[in-house]
Parts: C-alpha cells; structure tokens; sequence
C-alpha cells in the first residue's frame, strides 16, 4: 500500500528529511500492508466459504445460498437467537453488578484490607476459562457438585440445589468469570471522576443521595453503558462455558452452534461461516454503538491528567458488611475454584472430598500429565506463541499509533479502524476464517505453528493498539518536536524518544497479551494439529477423554506459573518505573 | 539574519474546515536582535513561529535565514527541521523525563552527523549548563526540576547546538509572577550575551515591550502593525494595536481639519473639540476614534496650564479604585467615561469637578475603518 506522501500535503508532523521520504515510509507502508492482510483476508474467505455448499469426495464445492436458509430461516433459527441473547444479556448484567459494586467499594468506601481485595479480585483474569468452567463443574453439577453434595448432607434430601448444566448455570459461571472486566472498566471510570465536581454539589447543599443519583451515576452513564457493551459482545463470543456447559445438555448459542458444524460429518464449514456472519453483525453492531458512546461522552470525560486525591467515604459499621461482600466474592471466584482443582489433582481418580480420600493423595495425576509425549511441545508452543505474538504486535502497534496519533497522513484513521476490527470477531469465528482462508491459499501455513501466531496476532491487535494510543496520547508532541529541533531524525527520535517515553504501556502490554494468548482456546481449537498443540487445547482434550485428574493437575500447575509470572511482570514493571501494569 | 516573505499557513481542523491560522505574514530580524510576535491566543503566532521551525509546512511564501532558503514555495525547498539547526524553547518545555539534565542538554549534540568527541560534547554541555546555573544538577533527574530550572533546562538544550536561530514559544507564560519577572531579565540578559538573532512569541504584552528590539502584533493570522515597543505602544495604528497592548481610551470623532505639516489635526468628539496626532494623512469628515492611555490623561484639581496643542476640559470624578502605586480615575466628560492613571497623592472625593488634560501628541487618531493591512 503504497503511502502517497507528495511535498504537497505532507504537513508531516516530525522529522522528514524531503528527499529521502520513501525511505523512510517504508516500514510504515509495510505495516499497513500487513495490518490490511491481517484483517480483512479472512473476514473475505469467510463471505465467500459462506456462500458455498459442503465440499465431500464425490461433489465439488458450488455456489448456494442454502447455508443462509439453514442458518436464519429454519424454525431453530429463532431460538439459537434468543438463547444467545438471553445467555449473553444474563451473564454481563451478572458480571456489571458484581463488578460495579466492588469498584464503588473499592474506590468510595473505607472498607478494611481492600488493596489486598483488589489484588484478589482480579485473579481470575489470569484463570483460563476452561479451567474455571471445570472447576464449577466439579463445585456445581448435580450428580457430584460438592456444593450439592454438602448442602444434600446437611439437610439430609437429594434435591439438585444448583445445576451449571443449564442457562442459569452458564450465566452464573460466565458472569463470575469476567466481572473482574466489569470490575476493572467501573475501577477506571470512578477514579477518572473529578471529585470537585461532587464536592461543588455538596457545597451546593445536596445531600448524599442526592449527590449520588443526580451526579455520581449521570457522570458514570456513558462508562456503565460502554462497559454493558463490552461484557455483552464478551459474553456472546464466549465458548468454553457454552461447550462445557451447554452442549451436553442440547443448550445452544452461536459459538456451539459454529463449533459443531464444524465438527460434524462432513463438516459443513459454510454453515459455520453463515452463523459466523450473524455473529459478527451483531458483534460490530455493539462495538460501533460503544466507539459512538465514548465519542458522545466527549463532555463527559473528566480526566485531566491530574491525579484526583481519592475521595473516601467513612462508612462506619457498614464498612464490615462490605468487607463480607468482597470476601464472599473472593471465595466463588478464586478460593473455592483454585481448592477443587488442587483436591481433584491430588486424587488417583476424581472422588469428592471426605476423609477416606484424604489418605489416597498422591502426586500421580502431576507425574503422568507429565509423563504425556505432548506436553513439552504443547507448553514449549504456549510459551513460544505468547512471547512471539506479545512482541510483534507491541511493536507493531507502536509504528501504527505513532501514525494514527501523530502525523496527518490522509487515511491514517483508516489505519486505527483496520487494526481494531478484529475487535468484532469472537475468537471461534476469527479461527474458522483463518482456518478457511489458510486452507485455500497454497503457501504452506496451514498446519503448522505460523497459523495459530498469525491467529494470536491478528485477535489480540486491537489491545497493542489501545495500550500504545494510551500512553501516546499522554507523551506531549512537543518533547518529539524538540528532538526534531535538536537536529534528530526520525528514526533517532522514534527510538531514542518515543520507545522510551511509550515504555511502561509496552510493558504492561505486553505482559497482558501474553497472559491473554497462553489462555487463548477459542481460535486454538479450530486451528491446531498434532504438534501444534498448545495448553488450553490440551487441557480441552483430557477433559474430552474424562481424564479429570490429568487435568487438574496441569490446570494447577498452569496457574500457578501464570500467577509467577504476572508477580514477576509487576517485580519487573516497578523497577522500570512501570506505575500500573 | 531572518527573512520571512508572504507566509500562508494553513491546517485542517478536526472537524475537516480548513484555518487559515498565518496570511501574508512577513518581517524581518536582523543579526542578533530580538523579535517578538505578539497576540492573543489564536492569532496564528505560534503556527508562524513553527512554520519557521519546520514543523509546519507553509502553503506559501519564503523563509530564509543568513541567505540560505529553508523554504520557499516557489523554489520548492523545505528544509527538514532537524536540518535547520534552530534552537527551539517549547511553552511545555518538552524536557525528556528518561533523560538527566545532562543528557537532555547532550542530546542535540550526539544526533549530529559530525558527532563531536565524548569529551567535546562534555566541556559544550557543561559550558552551557553553567551559563544557565544549571552545573551542579548536571546529574539530577530531569523531572525533578522546579519550574524556572525547566525553563532554563529548555533554554540550555536550545543553545548547546549554537542555532543559527533561537525560536521562544511562550517560554514564561508556565512560571509564576515573580519567577516570570526574574526569568525576563535573565531571557534579556541572555540573548544579548550571545548575540542571538531570536523569534519570541507571546500573548503577554509586557513581556514583549520589555525583551524586543521590534514587535508584530498579530490578529487572526495577519500581523497589524510592525514596530519598536515605543512605536507600538505610542503610536498603534489602529484600534487592536491600541487596545491589545495596554489599556486605553477611545474616543469617536470625526475630521474637521486636515492634518497640518506637523501631523496634527482637529476632530470633533463628545468631550469636545480636540487637537490629535495623525498618523495617516486623514481627510476632513472621515471618522476615526482618538486613542488615549489612561497615564496620559492628566488630572488636577487646580487649573491646569494650557500649552499650544493641549486639550483641557472639565469632567466629574464618577469611580476611583486604590491599586497601590497608582489611582484609576473614572471621570465623566460630557457623556463620555474616561480613565485616568494618576498619582495616589490626588484624594478629589467621587462627585467633585475636576481639571482634564489631554497633550496632543498622546492623543492619536486612529481610521475607524480599521481595514487589516500589513505595516511592513
């Protein structure tokens, strides 16, 4: 793509030796080249795969629209919506209200040991999804949920108490699961609030309630309604919980809808590509109203860049009842998950706790899972793609940013759009048009390793891009121009200035894509073959063949390590002045 | 020295409509003075002083500097700002924070193509650090600078390079009153030392009658009046200029009779006839307005001696407010308000009859069709 840079409208911002401006656009043309493959490639083969009928031995692929037939007009097709919708509207309300609620009192309140609640609190965005899917599995299924089991025992009946293998279930475990998403969004947009603005209403003569209601929450609006949004696209592209939970008992949402077309024989790849389609549409559709609300909140915002001393409410007694909150919450969503999988990986066979278990622990289930020929390769392919991946694009989206925020080339917002669209493709629809896409173009991707990085890649972008225009936006341009002044070329100035200045959003980036691709399965599930496996899919395939402990033991150990290497980041992070990884 | 010929910039705001943010500007600095473009916020005097930097690209015009062209629409030359060699002080600062004082200030030096020895590059810093008083930080954390030591941290790395030319984009208006007093001095003081031909750009109309050799002032994109600090603030050439810096006085007339061989004519305005300086060559009946600064409109209680050319009447002390070393008098004349800068030792209680004198040549006429025109 070639970047029309003419001395007539090159009012480029920076240093721009005249003579020498091919040069020194190449890389950047090259990454908006590679950016343009990147995104839309795939989302093409994926039109295209939808329009054609299943390809089998005996009959070559045509052209039919019966996959669009299938798809939206067969009397399923309005309850695949439904339950979608219903499935995904339940799990961000559920996951907004326990992340509002903790972020109001976490930042409000003089709750007690509330930083170490905060640290606790976000632990499980480092739990893959299919470990914590398992984990309630083993806390809430009706035949041995423990807490069935437990609350059974107590009251001396066999009525099912909880049971996860339903919509409330799935909402009830995918809601748990992301609120720190909510928790996090809501943190963010408290603190961003100017507490002058509820002080002036307080001198005003408001009351407390009335602060509450008539400016606290209509300053909070565009936040809520932004992070409803976010949760509800999440929470639609979910699959581990819907394939866990949904599939064996015939609950269907869009991602299990695409996963068993794919699975079924012969596979029938255009009617995944059809749902895909539907899924898409309504993805962008939510991520298209979320960019208008921030844009609309212009007026809203109220950061300045000044550091807002932190406006605490003193609570009195109640501050206990909060803290019983946080601990509750802290409790379903990381102690009692964590001890299960620690009990299960202890045991020669999956039994429930009781005394006469206690004394067959063992470290079995660690020595085979370790024993397995595979897992070296499938962590030695985790490790390799998440550090691979991590790194390009943090670099990559740095050279895009500093395009997009910095020069006024004509086209560069077109630039931010592309490297944000994979933002609208859940992670399962992103690796079938990957996968259909490497299939038909002969060059020797598919198969191998390089598919699944270009995979990561591709998905985890848009959060390079977003880390990168963060803390661009917080570098003053004058301290590039002064370089520029200073007789610096561009090159010299973006590597001597701005790499530096940008240093801790690479760092805390990084480490998030990191944790992000060793967790990723959605895309990895439709893209990996023997060899290629990674963690998540291997943790996938021994729950597939019933190997509970197996797998408890390498979801521990997995946690572990990630939880290491986030403490590490942050070790890391501090000394490089890194203020908030 | 600096030549700056017919500059156009322009830029697309964010809503896509084009500013014309600098037209037709021209002026020229000769060799080791101090020029300052003066105006208020969005005139278009930091877009010129970029554009002489480079880090705006003029639709059209020339810029040169010591007979070299850096740009020049026409010979279709631009010169990279980081080929220029001009030292720039931002109104940020733009102090790097991953860099120590020292290193801010090396910097310029180690990304030159001749790249002087490490130990030249030392002895250079160390001189200029220590010009600024700035030595003994050499080592201390950029960031951990007051105001004034950033200020003059920014001035340091400009100068090391030895520019050809020193731009100054508001470099005073992020210190606080006093320290901004202190540095002007220090700016002055420096400037000469050095011998430095200097663009200033300010909003600040103090700063600029107390550091320029020459002023611009400058109103939506045009520069209106070229002129000594003097010349500016005793002659504006119309009613910005009169009003922008300083306050003043301004009162409707028309033309009665032309200007004499001394510049001098009658007008007459609601305060009653009065004799001003001309400027321009006014015909009889045009409008104008009559500038007068507060200090120049003297008051007395006793009956005030009346020379050839002076204006005296009578008016009614309405308002006074104490500033210290100074009185403002609010003095109705016929129907019109006047204010007058007097010595506090005139205590006229408010409602008394008071002496008025207006010497003509602090009263100038001004075209009230105040039609935007360079004065080059």
């Amino acid at each position: 793509m070639a970047v029309g840079v003419t001395p007539s409208h090159a009012a480029l911002a920076g240093a721009v030796p005249s003579r020498r401006i091919e040069w020194t656009w190449a890389p950047i043309a090259l990454a908006v080249a590679v950016v343009a493959w990147l995104a839309l490639v795939p989302l093409a083969f994926m039109l295209w795969q939808s329009v054609l009928s299943p390809q089998t031995a005996t009959s070559a692929a045509r052209f039919t629209l019966d996959n669009y037939r299938t798809a939206y007009a067969s009397h399923d097709t309005a309850r695949l919506f439904l339950t979608s919708l219903e499935f995904a509207l339940g799990s961000a309300a559920l996951a907004f209200s326990c992340g509002a609620l903790l972020a109001w009192i976490n930042e409000r309140t003089d709750t007690p040991f509330k930083t170490l609640f905060f640290a606790l609190a976000l632990v499980p965005l480092i739990i893959p999804g299919i470990l914590f899917t398992v984990s309630w599995i083993f806390l809430g299924s009706p035949k041995i949920g423990l807490i069935n089991l437990a609350l059974q025992h107590a009251f001396d009946t066999d009525t099912v108490f909880i049971n996860v293998y339903s919509i409330p279930g799935m909402i009830w475990v995918d809601g748990l699961h992301y609120s720190p998403v909510a928790f996090l969004l809501m943190t963010a947009a408290f603190r961003s609030m100017d507490p002058a603005l509820e002080e002036s209403a307080m001198m005003s003569g408001a009351t407390l309630p009335q602060i509450m209601w008539r400016i606290t929450i209509r300053l909070a609006s565009p936040a809520t309604a932004a992070a409803l949004l976010i949760l509800f696209v999440r929470a639609l592209e979910s699959f581990e919980v819907p394939a866990l939970l949904g599939l064996p008992v015939g609950i269907e949402v869009y991602t299990s809808a695409i996963y068993d077309a794919i699975h079924s024989y012969p596979s029938e790849i255009g009617l995944a590509s059809a749902y895909g389609v539907a899924l898409l549409i309504i993805t962008s559709l939510c991520v298209f109203i979320t960019t208008r609300i921030s844009s609309l909140s212009g007026r809203y915002s109220t950061v300045t860049g000044k550091g807002f001393r932190p406006r605490v409410m003193t609570i009195g007694r109640w501050r206990y009842v909060t803290a019983v909150v946080f601990l509750i919450y802290v409790l379903l969503v990381v102690v009692l998950p964590f001890l299960v999988l620690l009990w299960s990986s202890l045991q020669r066979f999956y039994s429930v706790p009781s005394l006469a278990a206690l004394k067959n622990l063992t470290f079995e289930p660690y020595r085979r899972v370790l024993a397995y020929p595979e897992i070296g390769t499938a962590i030695w392919n985790s490790v390799l793609l998440s550090l691979a991946s991590a790194t390009l694009i943090m670099i990559a989206t740095s050279i895009l940013c500093w395009i997009v925020v910095r020069t006024k080339l004509p086209g560069r917002w077109f630039v931010d759009h592309l490297a944000s669209l994979p933002l609208v493709f859940p992670g399962l629809v992103l690796g079938l048009s990957i996968m259909v896409c490497y299939l038909t173009l002969p060059i020797g991707v598919y198969g191998t390793i390089w598919i699944m990085l270009i995979a990561y890649v591709t998905r985890f972008l848009p959060y390079g891009m977003r880390y990168n225009t963060a803390s661009l936006l917080q570098v003053h341009k004058e301290l590039e121009e002064s370089a520029a002044m200073s007789g610096a070329s561009l090159r010299t100035t973006f590597g001597r200035i701005v790499l530096p200045l940008l240093k801790p959003g690479l760092i805390a980036g990084w480490i998030y894509i990191v944790i992000v691709s060793i967790r990723e399965l959605a895309s990895s599930i439709l893209l990996y073959s023997p060899g290629t496996e990674v963690v998540s899919v291997m943790i996938w395939e021994l729950w597939q063949n019933g190997q509970y402990v197996e797998l408890s033991a390498l979801g521990v150990m997995m946690i572990l390590v990630l939880f290491c290497f986030v403490m590490l980041a942050q070790l890391v992070g501090r000394r490089f002045g890194v203020a908030d990884a | 020295m600096l030549s700056v010929k017919s500059l156009n910039t322009e830029y697309a705001a964010a809503n896509g409509q084009v500013v014309k943010a600098a037209q037709d500007v021209s002026f020229e600095v000769p060799d080791g003075e101090l020029f300052t473009l003066l105006g208020p916020s969005g005139c278009g005097k930091t877009t010129t002083l970029r554009s002489i930097a480079g880090l705006e690209r003029p639709k059209s015009g020339a810029i040169e500097v010591s007979g070299q062209v850096v740009y020049s629409s026409e010979q279709r030359v631009f010169v990279a700002p980081n080929r220029r060699n001009f030292g720039m002080v931002f109104q940020s600062y733009a102090i790097w924070p991953h860099m120590n004082v020292f290193k801010n200030v090396a910097f310029p030096l180690e990304v030159r193509k001749a790249r002087p020895s490490r130990k030249e590059i030392e002895q250079r810093v160390m001189r200029v650090l220590a010009a600024v008083q700035l030595a003994e930080l050499a080592d201390r954390d950029a960031t951990k600078l007051s105001g004034g030591q950033q200020q003059r941290l920014a001035l340091a790395r400009a100068l090391v390079m030895e520019p050809r030319l020193l731009l100054l984009d508001e470099p005073l208006s992020n210190l606080d009153a006093k320290l901004r007093e202190a540095m002007r001095f220090e700016l002055k003081r420096m400037q000469r030392d050095f011998g430095l031909t200097t663009v200033y750009v300010t909003h600040d109309q103090s700063e600029a009658l107390a550091l320029s050799h020459e002023i611009g002032v400058m109103n939506d994109g045009r520069i209106v009046q070229i002129g000594s600090p003097r010349d500016i603030y005793e002659r504006p050439r119309n009613k910005f200029v009169a009003d922008f810096v300083g306050s003043t006085n301004f009162i409707d007339g028309t033309v009665i009779s032309a200007a004499a061989g001394n510049g001098r004519c009658r007008v007459a305005t609601p305060v009653g006839e009065l004799t001003v300086q001309c400027v321009d060559n006014l015909a009889k009946g045009s409008p104008i307005v009559v500038s007068v600064r507060p200090e120049d409109v003297e008051l007395s209680e006793a009956e005030l001696a009346r020379g050839d050319d002076d204006n005296v009447c009578r008016g009614i002390v309405e308002a006074k407010v104490f500033l210290g070393d100074y009185l403002d008098f609010q003095v109705k004349v016929g129907e019109s308000v006047l204010l007058a800068r007097v010595h506090p030792s005139l205590r006229t209680p408010t409602g008394d009859p008071i002496n008025v004198r207006m010497r003509a040549e602090k009263c100038v006429a001004i075209a009230e069709v105040a039609a935007p025109r360079a004065a080059a």
